[in-house]
């Protein structure tokens, strides 16, 4: 009954929070969106006092039924796990009581804080759960279901109807898709042999609230009149927390699934009060040699060779001029290279880099729901897998504000549309050299046309002369850096205006 | 060699046959002394419509196979290339239809047009097939003589033949382009020559203009002697032709008066005229429910009886079969179903479409744009009641919807009107005189009240 229950909440939370990563139309955060904002490390980073209390209340009256529920990466785990359990009885009993890990729990927790204080941020964000099932969820399983939807799309276009459009997939950030693609697979092992021992060793959110579950006022308390010793318990347990020889649990490393009770035969375990009954003495904590834990030095390495490579991939693509023989057919056109910028902007909302960098926790649910194909995981080392802002393939639209509608750690805070058109966020920069009036010799002013903060004007080359060329220029004090300019310049391989971020954002 | 000569004998006995069939022609147009009438009198059921060339005595089809829109493939390095299967099994078919008159040039299908159409009729005898093909030498910086003749040759290669039946100087609008391109570098006396040769059975040009430059052209005549003219006519051009074209009624009046035969390009405005917006059709399917909205449109210019041939560009078979069913044979309008066209132009010219007819003149688009794919989404969204200025209009949220989605679809990102910089490389390559620039920022702009409105 109790584990049922867990279940239909695991599932709720599972799903709604994976749709959030999938649905890029940004319709369903209107009913969903909360579900990202009551995660644990997100809510502590936007200094959301009252989630992070009611979080660590729920934890002090049940223990980590968080765990259990509400954490996607802890729900993708006991589904790996669980079927594995399918494939063979014996391999649903496969665990067995081990003491818990603290000599490695304890440091990475210290180092996680240090990270996030310090420096290194996202070195900490790799292990923080909800944002490393995020990536997973953006960066494995949204391209699946875009195709789906593109299929979808496909068909409906030839049935004349509406309902879907295509959307582009594309890796965003290579380092961060190969990152999301290891924290799976070493995520997917771990689970399959060992069932939640990523959360009792490394998850730092689970050591945290380990402290509070030890001290649970609920939890499955082992009856010694009715136990048999049968180990039946102890041998499903998939955080490996059942001392049946003491018939204690350990209530740190316990996510109260449920599972021992419903498997106990005689009755023996029930999930109830714990003070003022039979006190349960706490494990002892025995140094332990074995496994894990080397898994998160594998990342680092293949990182140098993907920037290499995606660095010679984008400067393949250089356009060509093309013999017109006749009426008729397409030039070439490619996508702009990415320019270098001193600063990547970060949207309104962000307030500063400092304080964006401060709260995320690099979760890609704004990378996923931005409509504009703007918003990518950074591939620079200091900000690896923060999102930054770029405009090849599309620009930060006057309309829209959904990753500060969406972003649950506050390092996006939420703004109006009309706040948006006065923030800025950087400012417009023309190469004059690449500008299409001067390497094409004709008459342009695309960047104008398309500005939303009418900041950009084109000047008269020769000033004394009426008919002379026209080239754009900025006035920095309206320019609020969306990047329409930058998007729409034809100018390849690189464009003749980009975009440069400002570290504080201001209101204009 | 001997091949020549034996073109050369077949061409004697044409020409006799054409002498006699001309004498027939005059006799009885003689009689009534107004304008020319290439109609022939005896009419088989289900059988093509042929028109006389008062010229050659050609019996030319009514229907004429226009080769700029043939069917397109891509090809391994994802280059559109023409279908030459498809292309073969059109021709067959409008050949065994009684089709026999092919228009092509250099420049359609980026180039591919007469080669595709040249291998396709080379299967069958030369002299089942008129030839028509143009001197396109509008697009060069340069208009030498040694250029249009090599582009002449080239013609004559492509085809695999040694004389082109009908011959038009490509796009003109006005003397000085005559002037520039055919007259001063020397090319008109070439031509001249080649026609006394035989090599070039009719001489003629395409008109795309004002009444001005139609006028002048037409007072070359006296010099030259046209043998046929290529005007865009149909019942929206009759009298409301668009920007600064002429009125088709005008310009065939004009050559009714000259005697010189025309043949009609655009009877159907690249299609604008078959996909009508939604009301309209209703009008003509209430009258004829039968006929397929296009047929109204092949009638019309079947209907005047100056005109030799009407020419479409048809894609698809059901094209072909849907115009071989309407001219085998023509039933020209009579007076009740001449004024019903004239009052549904009056009602289409209301409408605000944008007069491209997707001939691709502009295009390549040296920045990517797809020009004619931007346009005519437009069209088919004014003619589906989809564009809507004021967000309080009725369903206006569908409408964006439908307007957003289908023009993600038709133009992919890099080429939608938003990359538009406004050159103006296309302008002047517009037989329509679209200001094509101001059309697609006018585009962009409603695109971009439709994104920031919800």
């Amino acid at each position: 009954m109790l584990r049922t229950l867990r279940i239909i909440f695991a599932a709720v939370f599972f799903i709604g929070i994976t749709l959030l990563f999938l649905d890029f139309t940004g319709a369903l955060h209107l009913w969903l969106g909360w579900m990202a904002k009551i995660q644990f490390l997100p809510a502590v980073l936007a200094m959301n006092t009252i989630v992070s209390a009611i979080l660590l209340i729920i934890t002090i009256i049940f223990g980590r039924v968080y765990c259990s529920t509400i954490c996607p990466l802890g729900v993708m785990q006991d589904i790996i796990s669980w079927i594995h359990g399918k494939t063979k009885k014996k391999n649903r009993f496969r665990f067995s009581y081990a003491p818990a890990k603290n000599w490695l729990r304890y440091p990475i927790l210290v180092l996680f804080i240090i990270g996030l204080a310090v420096g290194g941020h996202s070195i900490a964000i790799l292990i923080a759960p909800y944002s490393a099932y995020g990536r997973i969820a953006s960066n494995l399983f949204a391209p699946l279901y875009q195709w789906g939807n593109n299929l979808l799309a496909w068909l409906a276009e030839r049935a004349e109807s509406y309902a879907f459009y295509s959307t582009e997939v594309w890796i965003k950030s290579m380092p961060t898709f190969i990152i999301a693609a290891s924290t799976f697979i070493i995520i997917f092992i771990i689970a399959w042999k060992g069932g939640r021992t990523y959360c009792n060793t490394v998850c730092p959110v689970g050591t945290i609230l380990g402290f509070f579950s030890r001290y649970s006022m609920l939890a499955p308390v082992i009856d010694t009149e009715k136990c048999r010793n049968c180990q039946l318990c102890s041998r499903q347990c998939k955080t490996s927390c059942i001392d049946v020889s003491n018939h204690t649990i350990d209530y740190s490393r316990c996510v109260a699934c449920m599972d021992c009770i419903d498997t106990c035969k005689d009755g023996a375990i029930s999930y109830t009060w714990r003070y003022g009954r039979k006190s349960c003495s706490k494990t002892t904590v025995m140094p332990a040699a074995q496994d894990s834990a080397n898994d998160m030095n594998s990342i680092d390495k293949g990182r140098r060779a993907f920037m290499i490579s995606s660095a010679l991939a984008t400067s393949a693509a250089i356009a060509k001029a093309q013999e017109i023989k006749g009426d008729g057919g397409l030039t070439d056109v490619s996508h702009a290279q990415k320019p270098q910028r001193k600063v990547s902007p970060v949207p309104a909302g962000a307030i500063s880099l400092k304080n964006f960098t401060d709260h995320c926790t690099g979760c890609q649910l704004c990378v996923s729901i931005c409509p504009n194909q703007v918003l990518r995981p950074s591939v620079s080392l200091n900000k690896l897998m923060l999102p930054e802002m770029s405009y090849e393939r599309g620009y930060c639209r006057p309309e829209c504000t959904k990753c500060s509608d969406v972003c649950p750690a506050g390092a996006i805070r939420p703004i109006t549309v009309e706040e948006k058109s006065s923030i800025q966020i950087g400012h417009a920069v023309v190469d004059y050299e690449a500008c299409v009036v001067n390497t094409d010799n004709v008459k342009c002013g695309n960047c104008a046309r398309h500005c939303p903060a009418g900041a950009i004007t084109m000047v008269r080359i020769d000033p004394d002369k009426e008919d002379s060329p026209r080239i754009p220029a900025v006035n920095e004090e309206k320019c609020i850096g969306c990047g329409a300019c930058e998007s729409l310049c034809p100018a390849r391989p690189v464009t003749a205006i980009h975009v440069e971020g400002h570290e504080v954002h201001k209101t204009i | 060699m001997k091949e020549n000569i034996d073109r050369r004998g077949f061409l004697k006995v044409t020409g006799y046959t054409a002498i006699a069939a001309g004498v027939f022609g005059t006799l009885s147009g003689c009689r009534r002394h107004t304008s020319p009438d290439y109609t022939e009198q005896e009419q088989d059921n289900r059988e093509m419509t042929y028109r006389i060339n008062p010229n050659s005595g050609d019996k030319v089809s009514i229907l004429g196979y226009g080769c700029m829109r043939w069917p397109m493939i891509k090809d391994e390095y994802g280059k559109d290339v023409v279908d030459q299967e498809a292309v073969n099994r059109l021709v067959d078919h409008a050949l065994a239809n009684g089709v026999n008159y092919f228009d092509s040039a250099p420049v359609y299908l980026q180039g591919q047009s007469e080669a595709a159409t040249g291998k396709a009729l080379s299967r069958h005898p030369r002299e089942s097939y008129f030839v028509a093909t143009k001197l396109s030498n509008h697009r060069g910086p340069e208009h030498s003589k040694e250029e249009g003749i090599r582009m002449y040759k080239n013609s004559l290669k492509a085809f695999q033949t040694d004389y082109i039946d009908y011959y038009l100087l490509h796009n003109l609008g006005g003397i000085d382009a005559f002037n520039k391109r055919f007259g001063d570098n020397g090319l008109i006396d070439f031509l001249l020559e080649e026609r006394k040769a035989g090599r070039i059975r009719n001489l003629g040009f395409s008109f795309h203009g004002n009444r001005q430059g139609f006028d002048q052209l037409i007072s070359l005549h006296e010099k030259y002697h046209w043998d046929f003219v290529q005007i865009q006519l149909n019942y929206m051009d009759w009298k409301h032709p668009s920007n600064w074209n002429t009125e088709a009624e005008y310009l065939q009046a004009e050559l009714d008066k000259r005697e010189i035969p025309s043949i009609v390009m655009e009877p159907l405005l690249g299609g604008r005229l078959a996909k009508v917006p939604d009301h309209i059709a209703d009008r003509l399917k209430e009258k004829a429910p039968q006929s397929s909205v296009a047929s109204w449109a092949f009638r019309f210019a079947g209907t005047q009886k100056g005109v030799l041939c009407v020419l479409s560009g048809m894609t698809y078979k059901e094209h072909l079969d849907d115009n071989l069913k309407t001219y085998s044979p023509l039933k020209p309008l009579d007076q009740e179903e001449m004024s019903f066209l004239e009052e549904t132009a009056d009602l289409m010219s209301k409408y605000p479409t944008i007069p491209c007819n997707d001939c691709k003149y502009c295009m390549p688009c040296p920045y990517g744009i797809d020009i004619p794919a931007i346009l005519l989404h437009y069209n088919k969204c004014v003619n589906e009641g989809n564009v809507k200025q004021d967000t309080r209009s009725e369903n206006y949220r569908k409408s964006r919807r439908a307007y957003l989605v289908s023009y993600d679809r038709a133009i992919p990102k890099l080429r939608q009107a938003d990359r538009c910089i406004g050159c103006g490389q296309c302008t002047e390559h517009c037989p329509q005189s679209i200001d094509i620039p101001k059309q697609l920022h006018k585009i962009d702009k409603y695109i971009e009240e439709l994104k920031r409105n919800m």
